[in-house]
C-alpha cells in the first residue's frame, strides 16, 4: 500500500500565480516521482516535497497535543486587544475563508501578503479601475505582449509557453511569430532575450516613462530633454506606441518593479490609465503578475467577505480598510498588534527589521508546512498539509479565475482549514464564556 | 525554497549581492568578498558576486528578495502597506579583512 503506484492526471501546481492545472503526477506512496508538464519551478515544488517529520502541534516550542495548542491559540486571541492575523496566500479559499470569520469573531486587522506585493496594485485598481482579461482572452487573442518589471522566465516560466507568447490561439494562429513581446525593466534579465523589444528604463522611473507614453498615445508632443534620465529615447517610445496603437489586442503585464518601488500604486495607476486610454484606439488590457498560488484568491476572499482586498480592521464590528493603518506591517513597526496568527507566510524572514522585532515581542500563532524563522519563533505552531499536494480545494489562478486541486496523495498532518475551523469553534466557545461573565 | 528556508541553497542564494562586472573591477573586489551596503541607519555584510555580462548596469546592485535584503529595507510604508524594497539608494564599501600581526 505504501508503494502503491498511481498517476494523478490535471493536477495543479500552487507554485506560482500561474496555477497550470495540467500537470500529470506520477505519485509512489508518499512522494511524487515524475511531475510532467511542469516547470522547472514545479518540478522542484512536487518533486522535493517530503511528508515531512515531527510533531503537528508546538507551544512554545515544546510538543503538545492538537486540542492543547488549539486552547492556547484560541485564548491568545481572545485575550488580545488588537490582533492581527496575515498571510494566507498559500492555502486554499476554503481556510482563507475560516480565518475571515475569525477575524471577525475577535475584531482583528486582516491582512494577506497581498499587502507586501501588490497591495498597492489593489489601491490602483480602486483608483482607475481594473481593465482586465483572462489568460485564456490572451493566449487567443493577444498580438502585443508588454511586460513591465516583471521577470517571468525566472518567476512564471510556463506564463510564455502555456498563456502569453508561445501558444497557437484562435485568433494567433502562428503563436510567437504573430505576437510582438516587449520586456521593460532596469535589468537586463533572462526575459531579456526572449522579448522582440527590451526597454532598460532608469531605476525609479517607471511613472515618468508611462506618463509619456500615455501623452504620446493622446498625441501630445514630447521632447528628448523631457526623457532625461529614464534611460529611454523618444524614438524608442514612439515606435512603441505605434505598436501598442497598431495591435489588434494588447496587454501589459505588470511585476513587482512597479509595485515595490517608490511611487508604488502611482505606478501602477499610471500603467492601468495607459491600458485605459488605449481603449479609445485598440483592445489593451493590464494585468498583475501575481506570485504565490492562492494570493489572488486571498484577494478574492477577503473580498467578497468584507468588501475590501487586504489591509482590513473588523475592531469596530464592521469592516474599515486603510492600507498604511491596517497593513501588517505598519501595524507591527508601531508596535500596536499585541497578538498575531501568521497562516502560510514567514513574515519573521521577510518584513523590515522593526515589524520583526516587535513580532518576536508579542505572542503569535503560526500554520505552516514546513519550519520557518516565523514557525520557531511562535508561541502556538502547527505543521499543516500542503495544499495542492495533499489538500484539495479551490485556488484562484493570476487572472481570478478559480481552479480547483487534485491532491497526489494523504498527509499525515491536518488541512489549514481543519486547524481553523477547530480554532474558530474554540474562540467562539471562549467568547461565550466571557460574555457569560461580564452578564 | 521547496525544500527549506534554512537550505545551503536557499541561503546561498539570498545571502549575496550581484555587482555588475565593471564595478566590481573598479572597487578591487573578486567574488566571494564581503562588502558592507548601508541604507539610511541600516547597514549589512554581505558576500559579492560579479553579475552575468550586461545583466546590471553600473552603479545598479540585485538581491533575491529575503532576510539579508529585508534587514535594508526600512519599515514606512507611505501609507500602502509595502516599505520601499526596490529601487532604494544605498552605499556600498567593501569590508577589509582586519591584519592580525
Amino acid at each position: 500500500m505504501q508503494n502503491e503506484l498511481k498517476v494523478v492526471s490535471n493536477a495543479t501546481c500552487t507554485f506560482c500565480g500561474c496555477v497550470c492545472d495540467d500537470i500529470e503526477l506520477t505519485v509512489e506512496g508518499s512522494h511524487i516521482t515524475k511531475a510532467k508538464n511542469a516547470c522547472v519551478l514545479g518540478k522542484a515544488w512536487f518533486l522535493n516535497h517530503e511528508a515531512g517529520e515531527g510533531p503537528i502541534a508546538r507551544i512554545r516550542g515544546k510538543e503538545a497535543t492538537v486540542e492543547e495548542a488549539v486552547e492556547e491559540a484560541a485564548r491568545i486571541l481572545v485575550d488580545a486587544k488588537f490582533p492581527i492575523i496575515y498571510g494566507l496566500s498559500d492555502t486554499t479559499c476554503e481556510a482563507q475563508r475560516v480565518t475571515v470569520a475569525i477575524a471577525d469573531w475577535i475584531g482583528a486587522s486582516i491582512d494577506t501578503t497581498t499587502s507586501v506585493c501588490h497591495g498597492p496594485s489593489g489601491m490602483a485598481f480602486q483608483g482607475v479601475g481594473e481593465i482586465t482579461c483572462s489568460l485564456g482572452e490572451v493566449r487567443n487573442r493577444a498580438d502585443l505582449v508588454i511586460f513591465w518589471g516583471s521577470n517571468p522566465a525566472e518567476s512564471h516560466p510556463r506564463h510564455w509557453g502555456r498563456y502569453s507568447t508561445m501558444p497557437k490561439g484562435l485568433f494567433v494562429p502562428n503563436g510567437r511569430k504573430d505576437r510582438t513581446v516587449v520586456l521593460v525593466d532596469v535589468r537586463r534579465t533572462k526575459s531579456a532575450p526572449a522579448a522582440d523589444i527590451f526597454l532598460q528604463i532608469k531605476p525609479r522611473k517607471d511613472f515618468e516613462v508611462l506618463w509619456m507614453l500615455r501623452a504620446l498615445v493622446k498625441g501630445l508632443t514630447i521632447n528628448e530633454a523631457d526623457l532625461v534620465d529614464t534611460g529611454v529615447t523618444l524614438e524608442q517610445l514612439q515606435n512603441l506606441v505605434e505598436k501598442m496603437k497598431a495591435c489588434k489586442f494588447g496587454v501589459l503585464f505588470f511585476g513587482m518593479g512597479l509595485s515595490m518601488t517608490r511611487g508604488k500604486h502611482l505606478n501602477v495607476e499610471a500603467a492601468l490609465a495607459l491600458a485605459r486610454d488605449l481603449n479609445a484606439f485598440t483592445r489593451f488590457y493590464a494585468n498583475p503578475m501575481r506570485g504565490h498560488g492562492n494570493v489572488t484568491g486571498a484577494d478574492n476572499v477577503v473580498s467578497w467577505q468584507t468588501g475590501y482586498p487586504f489591509g482590513v480592521n473588523l475592531g469596530r464590528g464592521y469592516p474599515r480598510f486603510n492600507p498604511g493603518e491596517f497593513t501588517t506591517t505598519d501595524t507591527l513597526a508601531r508596535k500596536e498588534a499585541d497578538a498575531a496568527m501568521i497562516i502560510a507566510s514567514d513574515p519573521m524572514g521577510n518584513f523590515s527589521q522593526a515589524a520583526r522585532e516587535h513580532l518576536g515581542s508579542i505572542p503569535y500563532i503560526a500554520l505552516d508546512t514546513k519550519e520557518t524563522s516565523t514557525t520557531r519563533a511562535a508561541a502556538v505552531s502547527f505543521t499543516t498539509a500542503t495544499y495542492g499536494i495533499n489538500v484539495p480545494g479551490t485556488v484562484y489562478r493570476m487572472d481570478d479565475v478559480p481552479i480547483p486541486l487534485r491532491p497526489a496523495f494523504e498527509s499525515p498532518y491536518p488541512s489549514d482549514e481543519k486547524i481553523l475551523r477547530a480554532l474558530e469553534k474554540k474562540v467562539l466557545h471562549l467568547l461565550q464564556a466571557k460574555l457569560q461573565v461580564s452578564n | 525554497m521547496n525544500e527549506s528556508k534554512f537550505s545551503k541553497e536557499y541561503l546561498e542564494e539570498t545571502g549575496v549581492v550581484q555587482i555588475c562586472p565593471e564595478d566590481m573591477i573598479r572597487l578591487g573586489l573578486v567574488a566571494g568578498d564581503l562588502v558592507c551596503i548601508r541604507a539610511e541607519q541600516r547597514s549589512i555584510e554581505i558576500p559579492c558576486v560579479a553579475a552575468k555580462e550586461k545583466e546590471l548596469p553600473s552603479g545598479l546592485l540585485f538581491m533575491a528578495y529575503g532576510d539579508w535584503s529585508s534587514r535594508l529595507m526600512g519599515s514606512d510604508t507611505h501609507g500602502t502597506g509595502m516599505p520601499n524594497s526596490k529601487g532604494t539608494d544605498v552605499y556600498l564599501s567593501k569590508v577589509c579583512p582586519i591584519k592580525k600581526d
